[in-house]
């Protein structure tokens, strides 16, 4: 074990790990994030907490994760290469271990044009893989990216974000690999919407062994209704939802189309069970955290494991 | 090149309201090429602002030149016997040019009539797109001749993210992804293990988060 990561504890004993994700409020309001920490109690094995996500400026996912730690719950530190320098990021990579938050995943964020400040710098001293190095440095080697010795590592469970879906395809699974090699332990994926193209994107990965380096958590998302399916769908880069999924919505009269949207994700959960490799399910369930506990349980991945 | 793009006219107008006698100064390198500074700009320019303060009610004198390289001092001495004649140095070359000037004659006002852009090419009559941003160690020959810096919207070294779509980038269709055009160029050579490498983090201080950036040729300096 490389650490006290709940997570890796449920991973490495070959259980099916589930995640979720908690989006920090756009405001002091700290009940918000108990309150969406509440709907995932007991039903996944970590929460994500998201970094200033679609580049909007939230409460920042250190003070929400330790919210939801106080809480009881296992968060997992997002934290994009866009708002930060490598040693704001490792100051608060020390400042959540010592807050007792040994998970994180390392993305480089969506562009600031797609958020409420368009005029801000992007950062990007450094890029995702070389975030994984990082990490992956200070905790097994105790060094800080600079070379310095650091009294007392954190020791980080590291994931990183894989995307099937974007293009060029062929480059996915080597992306992948390079992430590995970087250093992730475990991976979350984009929303899999199209099964078919992520089992061939599995089959890339399963050609690598790279299945057998690290876990790939399978990453779903329940959709509200039509109107959001179209959204994704046409206007999400490097999302892949099929025009099947767009119709089964739109077949559905408006108050019915919810439940068509968890259905649909339930399915597609048991589809991804049957994928050798995926290793569990990150379920990200945009302001619908409510919703997560039922879809856990139709998807027959209850009670969650005690390790 | 450098690329640059003229000022709105409402700004500089009020750079030289208080002004009776201006002196214009194009440049002929880059800025002449990207059509913003050279000799035919500062003839429009120079009616340009006449014109709009004869409809203000009222009047200044401007100078032309334009001068073979502005960011060079040999050049800028050219300007000497002009100087005196002036209240003020409107110049229209890049930011490199315009501080050139300000530095050669202290007591002028010196004042910019181009937004310096960024270093790039032409992409065909009448466009140009940026290329590199002198970083200080160049990385090309590792990725196929595209620029991940310059050309990367989140300038990412181990690229591409996951909103690359159909060879665009996720921040919109008129953009390529860099990561995208790597890729075709490293496998139309042959060359795709240099995917395969991760590149380390950069050491920015030859990127200008040193400070300040010179190059001393010993053998060439004075
Ligand atoms: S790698 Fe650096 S020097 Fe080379 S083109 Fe890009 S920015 Fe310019
Ligand atoms: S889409 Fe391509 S160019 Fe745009 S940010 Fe991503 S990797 Fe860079």
């Amino acid at each position: 074990m490389k650490t006290e990561s709940k997570l890796e504890k449920v991973l490495a004993a070959g259980h099916l790990a589930v995640t979720s994700e908690c989006g920090p409020p756009r405001g002091a309001m700290p009940d918000k994030v108990r309150e969406k920490g509440k709907y995932l109690e007991g039903v996944v094995d970590g929460v994500n907490v998201t970094d200033n996500q679609t580049a909007m400026v939230r409460m920042s996912s250190l003070a929400a994760s330790v919210i939801l730690k106080q809480e009881g719950h296992n968060p997992l530190l997002q934290m994009v290469s866009r708002d930060r320098n490598r040693l704001a990021m490792q100051a608060d990579i020390i400042g959540a271990y010592s807050l007792g938050i040994d998970t994180m995943l390392c993305l480089s964020g969506d562009h600031t044009k797609f958020g409420d400040h368009p005029m801000a710098a992007n950062v990007h001293d450094i890029d995702s893989i070389q975030m994984i190095q990082m990490v992956k440095r200070m905790r097994d080697e105790g060094l800080f990216q600079g070379g310095a010795e650091i009294k007392s590592p954190p020791k980080m469970f590291i994931g990183a974000a894989a995307n099937p879906f974007a293009d060029p395809f062929e480059l996915r699974v080597l992306r992948l690999a390079k992430k590995i090699a970087a250093g992730a332990d475990f991976i979350q994926t984009q929303c899999i919407f199209n099964v078919d193209k992520f089992e061939l994107w599995m089959e890339g990965v399963r050609a690598m062994g790279l299945h057998k380096k690290c876990y790939i958590l399978a990453g779903v998302t329940p959709i509200k209704s039509v109107g959001a399916a179209r959204y994704m769908k046409n206007k999400v880069p490097g999302m892949d939802v099929p025009q099947d999924i767009v119709d089964r919505m739109a077949a559905q009269p408006k108050e019915k189309q919810p439940e068509e949207g968890i259905s649909i994700c339930v399915e597609t959960i048991e589809r991804l069970k049957k994928v050798e490799g995926v290793a569990g399910f990150h379920i990200m369930a945009i302001d619908w955290e409510e919703k997560v506990g039922e879809i856990v349980e139709r998807a027959g991945l209850l009670p969650r494991p005690v390790v | 090149m450098i690329t640059a793009e003229r000022k709105p006219l409402e700004e500089l107008i009020d750079y030289i309201r208080p002004f009776r006698r201006l002196l214009l100064v194009g440049c002929n390198e880059c800025v002449t090429v990207c059509a913003a500074g050279g000799r035919k700009e500062v003839g429009l320019l120079a009616s340009g602002l006449q014109m709009a303060l004869l409809k203000a009610g009222a009047s200044i004198e401007v100078r032309e030149h334009t001068l073979e390289r502005q960011c060079d001092p040999e050049y800028v001495e050219e300007l000497v016997p002009m100087i005196d004649g002036v209240d003020a140095v409107m110049s229209m070359a890049c930011g490199c040019g315009v501080q050139e000037v300000a530095r050669r004659f202290k007591d002028k006002p010196v004042f910019p009539a181009l937004n310096t852009k960024f270093m790039g090419a032409s992409e065909r009559q009448g466009v140009w797109a940026e290329r590199c941003q002198g970083c200080g160690d160049c990385l090309l020959g590792k990725t196929g001749g595209i620029c991940p810096i310059a050309r990367c919207a989140k300038q990412l070294m181990n690229g591409p993210c996951g909103g690359s779509t159909g060879g665009h980038c996720e921040i919109g269709d008129d953009v390529d992804c860099a990561w995208a055009l790597i890729w075709e160029r490293l496998k139309a050579l042959g060359l795709q293990e240099n995917y395969v490498e991760i590149t380390p983090a950069k050491d920015w201080r030859s990127g200008g988060g040193g400070g300040p950036r010179k190059i001393i040729r010993e053998d060439l300096a004075e």
